[in-house]
Formats: C-alpha cells, structure tokens, sequence
C-alpha cells in the first residue's frame, strides 16, 4: 500500500473524472470490505445454526455419550458442560481477584517504570499461545500428577488474567481523580479510598471485563488438550481429576469417522455459539451503560 | 476514621507528611504481590517450556530447525521443525496478505464511510467474528468450508494460475493448507480491524479537513492523511495479527490434514508447528518425541514473544511522538 503523501501529479496531472473514479473504486473496495467480513460471520453462524438445531434436543445437555459397541453416536454430552462449567468457575475465581489486584496496583499505586515493565509483561502474557500455556501447564502440573479440571482452570486462568486486568485498568483511568482526592481531603486511608470510593465506581467494567473473558475461554480447546483431555464418558464433577470439556468434544466429534459424531458436534457448537454471542452482547450493553455513567458522573 | 486517629502530635505538626498506615501497606503489598506474580508467570512460562523441550534441544541444538523429519518410530527416532515452520510461515503470511486489505478496508468503511446508523452494529458484528471459539471456526472449516473450496476455488485457481507452484493440483477432501490459510485469514480479520479501525479514530479531524478542504478526493485524503498518520499503528496491528495467525493450534489441526515434508502446493495437506503440537495430544510415542513437541513450542513461544515486544515497542513509540495513547484503543 503507497503512503506517500499526496503529490503536484495527483492534485493537477490527473484529471478529475480519472480521480474521481479512483475514489469510487477505493470507497467500493471498502465497501466490499466490510462486506466479506460480515459475510464470514453470517457464514459460520448460518452453518452452524443450520446444521446444529435439528440436533438440539434436551438430551445433548443431560444425557452422557451412549457407551457400548452398538450404541455409538448416541447420547449427549452433559459430563462436557458440566466439565466446562467446573473448569471456568474455577478459572474465574483465580484470575478474576488476581487481575482486579494487578490493575490497581498499576493504576493506584505503582510508579510508572514499574507500571511499563508489569504492562509490557500482561501484553506479552496477553500475546503467548493458548497451546503454549497448555504446554506450560502440563508441565507445571500435569507431569508427575497427571491430568486434573484444576489444571486446566489454571490454564485458562493465565488466558483470562491479563483481559481481566487490561479492561479493570482502562475503567480505573475512568474514574475522576477529584472523587480521590475528595475522599483523601476528608481524611480517609488511602486502602479505604482505594476500596470502598474507587473500586465500587468500577464494577460495571470490571464484570463487563470478565464476561468478555469468560466468552473468550470458554470456547478454548487448546490449553485444555494437554490438561484435562483424557477423559471417559461419565459425568462427575470433581476437578481433582480430568473433566470433559465442550470445545475438547466438539473437537474430538469434529476428526472422529462417525457422522452421528459430527451431527453431536454441530450441537454442541450451536450451543457453545449461543452461550458466547449472548454473553459478549451482555458484556457490549453492560460497558456502554457504565461507561455512560462514568462519563457522566465526571 | 475515627477522630482517636487525631493525635495531639498529628494536630500539632499537620504538615509532618503522609502517615503510614498499616491498612495501606497492606493493601500495596497484596496488590504488588499480585502484579510480581502476573510478570514472574511469563519468565515462568518461558522457564518451564525449555525445561520441557531440554532433552531435544540438547540432543538436536538448532539443527532442529533446519532438520525436515518427523519419525516417530522406536529405535529410529528423528525430529525436526523445518516442514512445520514451512507450513507456519506459508499459511500465516499468506492469511496476513489476505486479511490485511480486508481489515484495512472494513476499518476505513467503518470510520470514513459508513452511514452513521450503520457504524456501531457493523463495528458489533465485525467484533463477534473475533469472539467464535477456534474450534467452531475448525468445524466449519472440515465440513463447510473446506468441500466448497476443494470442489470450486482450487481448480478454478489451479487452472488459471496452475503455472505458480503454490496452486497445484487440487486436494479432494478440502484438507489443505490452502483451507487453514482462509481460516486464519478470518480469524485475525477482526483483529487487526478493531485496531486499525481505533487507529483511524484517533487520526486529528482538522488534518482530515483540511485535506478535503484542499480539494482532494476522499481516497486521496486517505492515503495523504489517515495512513501516513497510522503507519506505526497499522504496523503494529498486522504484528500483532502474524502473532495470533501463527499461534493458532486447533482450527489450523482441524482442516490442514497433517503431514511432514516441505511443498509449495498450498492445496495439498501439511502442519503447522501449533498444529502438529495440537494433534499430537493423545500422548506422544516416545519420550524424545514429546521433548520434540515441546522444543516446537519453543519456537512459538520465541515468535510470539518477538511479535507483542516489537507490537508494543512501535505503539510506544508512536504515542511518544503523537502524544496520544494508542495504547488504550485495544492493543492490549
């Protein structure tokens, strides 16, 4: 793509119908552009609402798979769900006060060396693999212990920490500095304002913060495969050991020769799909109303 | 607080300077404590990954990387990166040289473009692309994508550029290199348009003005103003896209079939080094073989990290000498 600035050739050389033309191309490609984008969302979701609702009964969430030579394909998936409900929790419960600490230590209390070094690092952490943290995991954990639902939430916890303290700290830098220094004129501790005049002003984008991030693990397969993939069919819901998952059955559906897997697959992606386009359009109203509020009350 | 906290001291000499109160210094240590642990957790990652790819790196050093074998088998065990990096770089260049323009052009639509009414929900929609788990993507990608591909676009593409050894002959079952490249292309999209579209954003609406103002075209303001003014950032967005592309494990599993050895058809089947750690889940035959996997994670590790530092190392740059923050439209 040309960068360079606008030339003498382009604003007198050129006619003006030629140029006019290049714009109309230009703003036609754009056009098309968005188009495509929008078309690839419309494509996958239509495929998978298409082929996954004649699947969709009541049995695929409280059935386990059908076990047994002649009953292969049947069943549903309900030891999935219940895995990945488990598993996420957990995560949620690690990441979520770690990254709400990570944030106002950066914000509130951190001089600004520290802070670039400690936000380069949630960047970094932010940018790793999602298999890499699987691989990271398994042998954190897994090696020697063997598989476990907690290591996978500790898994999906290091994906989750830095979306948790990236989109606390953009909320924290919302709140007006006059409500601080209020407080402290007042003579309150600085933890107290810390905690019960700052925080409380932010709740509406720290849970839009980890609505978003829930949607995006929860859909993770990667670092689950190395963590919590060795699996039987009975549903339990025990993290000591290794839970299924929905992402880890839709994929092992998605590469087995049965077409009644594919079929179960198609299901549960249409759920999974569900569950994630509802939450992030949740988390979507969640930020603009508080971040209105914010805005107003500055 | 309670007045007792008044001391008769503290009444005397009102300016003697903060009090150090145990409740602060409590509430700065847990809360440093946690961002130490959160940096520490990176060096942590990168210790435990060469730790587990030791044994090969000791055995191969980095002739790994250069070595196009996988065997697996007991006795005559032999493991290289080469094919796997060849199928990374082919299939996430060629996803960034797609989705590029596409994320431009859908950034420009949503900044200079598109009818008021229509920029947030578009904005919306181009957002959720980015919110569909890689394994659905994968899905699609066997069942749907991949057939359509295979039956129309390969031989059409065969026949008219069939001279370039990148479109060979056409694949049957859609499982191709050629299919995880358009996968990709669709999942780092979204992200580097979010950004880019941010990008634009932040371009001064006086310098816009005053370009149409001097009589140019919509399109020449564009590529006088907007992308002279982004380039840093735009940089940095396709960085951070290669990153993503390059670290995708499961879609990429899911339709590139697999295989070990170098090619140039992209309509043939292949690996990626995500993928073929992804696909080799189920337990690795040997001990070597499983050090192998994790020396390929390595590789990723290192990519991945030269992509956020050099990503972040521009966006910094560019903020310093814009004095806005960039930072905070998403790069994060």
């Amino acid at each position: 793509m040309s960068t360079h600035g606008i030339t003498r050739a382009d604003m007198h050389a050129v006619n003006l119908p030629r140029r006019r033309a290049t714009n109309r191309l230009m703003e036609g490609l754009a056009w098309l552009a968005a188009a495509i984008a929008i078309g690839f969302l419309v494509l996958i979701v239509w495929s998978v609402a298409q082929k996954g609702a004649s699947q969709l009964n009541l049995d695929l969430i409280t059935k386990t798979p059908a076990t047994g030579f002649l009953a292969a394909g049947g069943g549903g998936l309900a030891n999935a769900f219940a895995g990945t409900l488990v598993i996420v929790a957990i995560a949620t419960l690690i990441a979520l006060p770690t990254g709400i600490l990570v944030a106002l230590y950066l914000i509130e209390f951190a001089p600004a060396s520290v802070r670039s070094v400690v936000s380069l690092a949630l960047d970094v952490l932010n940018g790793v693999p999602a298999i890499v943290i699987g691989i990271f995991v398994y042998g954190l954990f897994v090696l020697g212990h063997g598989q476990s639902g907690y290591a996978a939430s500790f898994a999906l916890a290091c994906l989750m920490l830095p979306l948790v303290a990236r989109s606390t700290m953009e909320v924290l830098l919302l709140v007006p500095n006059s409500l601080r220094e209020a407080s402290l004129a007042l003579g309150v501790a600085r933890w107290r304002t810390t905690l019960s005049i700052v925080l409380p002003q932010t709740i509406g984008g720290i849970v839009t913060g980890t609505v978003l991030a829930v949607a995006r693990v929860a859909g993770e397969t990667a670092p689950i495969l190395f963590t919590s993939s060795l699996v039987g069919t009975a549903l339990h819901w025990d993290p000591h050991h290794a839970l299924q998952t929905v992402p880890v059955a839709i994929f092992e559906l998605s590469e087995s020769a049965d077409p009644q897997d594919h079929a179960r697959a198609w299901a549960a992606a249409l759920v999974l799909l569900l569950f994630i386009l509802l939450t992030s359009l949740i988390a979507r109203w969640l930020a603009t109303r508080s971040r209105r509020k914010l805005s107003t009350s500055r | 607080v309670s007045s007792a906290e008044l001391t008769p001291e503290a009444t005397r000499r009102p300016f003697a300077g903060r009090r150090v109160r145990f409740g602060d210094l409590l509430l700065q240590l847990v809360a440093g404590l946690a961002a130490a642990a959160a940096t520490a957790l990176v060096f942590l990652i990168a210790w435990k990954v060469v730790e587990g790819a030791r044994p090969a790196i000791v055995r191969y050093g980095l002739h790994f990387i250069t070595r196009d074998v996988w065997n697996p088998v007991v006795g005559r065990e032999a493991f290289g990166a080469a094919s796997f990096l060849f199928g990374t770089a082919v299939t996430s260049l060629l996803a960034l040289a797609l989705a590029a323009p596409l994320a431009i052009g859908a950034a420009l639509f949503l900044t200079e473009l598109a009818p008021r009414v229509l920029r947030a929900p578009v904005t919306s929609l181009i957002e959720t692309l980015a919110a569909i788990p890689s394994v659905v993507i994968g899905l699609w990608g066997i069942y749907v994508l991949g057939p359509i591909l295979a039956q129309h676009v390969e031989p059409a593409l065969h026949s008219a550029f069939g001279f370039i050894p990148l479109f060979g002959p056409p694949g049957s079952t859609g499982s191709s290199l050629f299919t995880a490249t358009v996968v990709l292309t669709m999942m780092i999209l979204p992200i580097v348009s979010s950004i880019t579209r941010e990008l634009f954003l932040g371009v001064p609406r006086e310098l816009k003005e005053g370009a149409l103002a001097l009589g140019t075209t919509r399109w020449e303001m564009v590529r006088g103003v907007i992308f002279p003014y982004a380039r840093g950032g735009i940089f940095a967005a396709l960085i951070l896209g290669l990153g993503r592309a390059i670290g995708e494990a499961i879609a990429v599993t899911q339709v590139s079939g697999g295989g070990v050895g170098i090619h140039w058809n992209l309509f043939s089947t292949g690996d990626t080094l995500a993928s073929k750690i992804a696909s080799s889940y189920q337990g690795a035959a040997t001990n070597l073989e499983e050090h192998s996997l994790i020396y390929l994670g390595l590789i990723l590790l290192v990519f991945s990290l030269l992509a956020s530092i050099s990503a972040q190392w521009i966006v910094r740059r560019v903020a310093r000498r814009q004095g806005v923050g960039l930072s905070r439209g998403g790069l994060g």
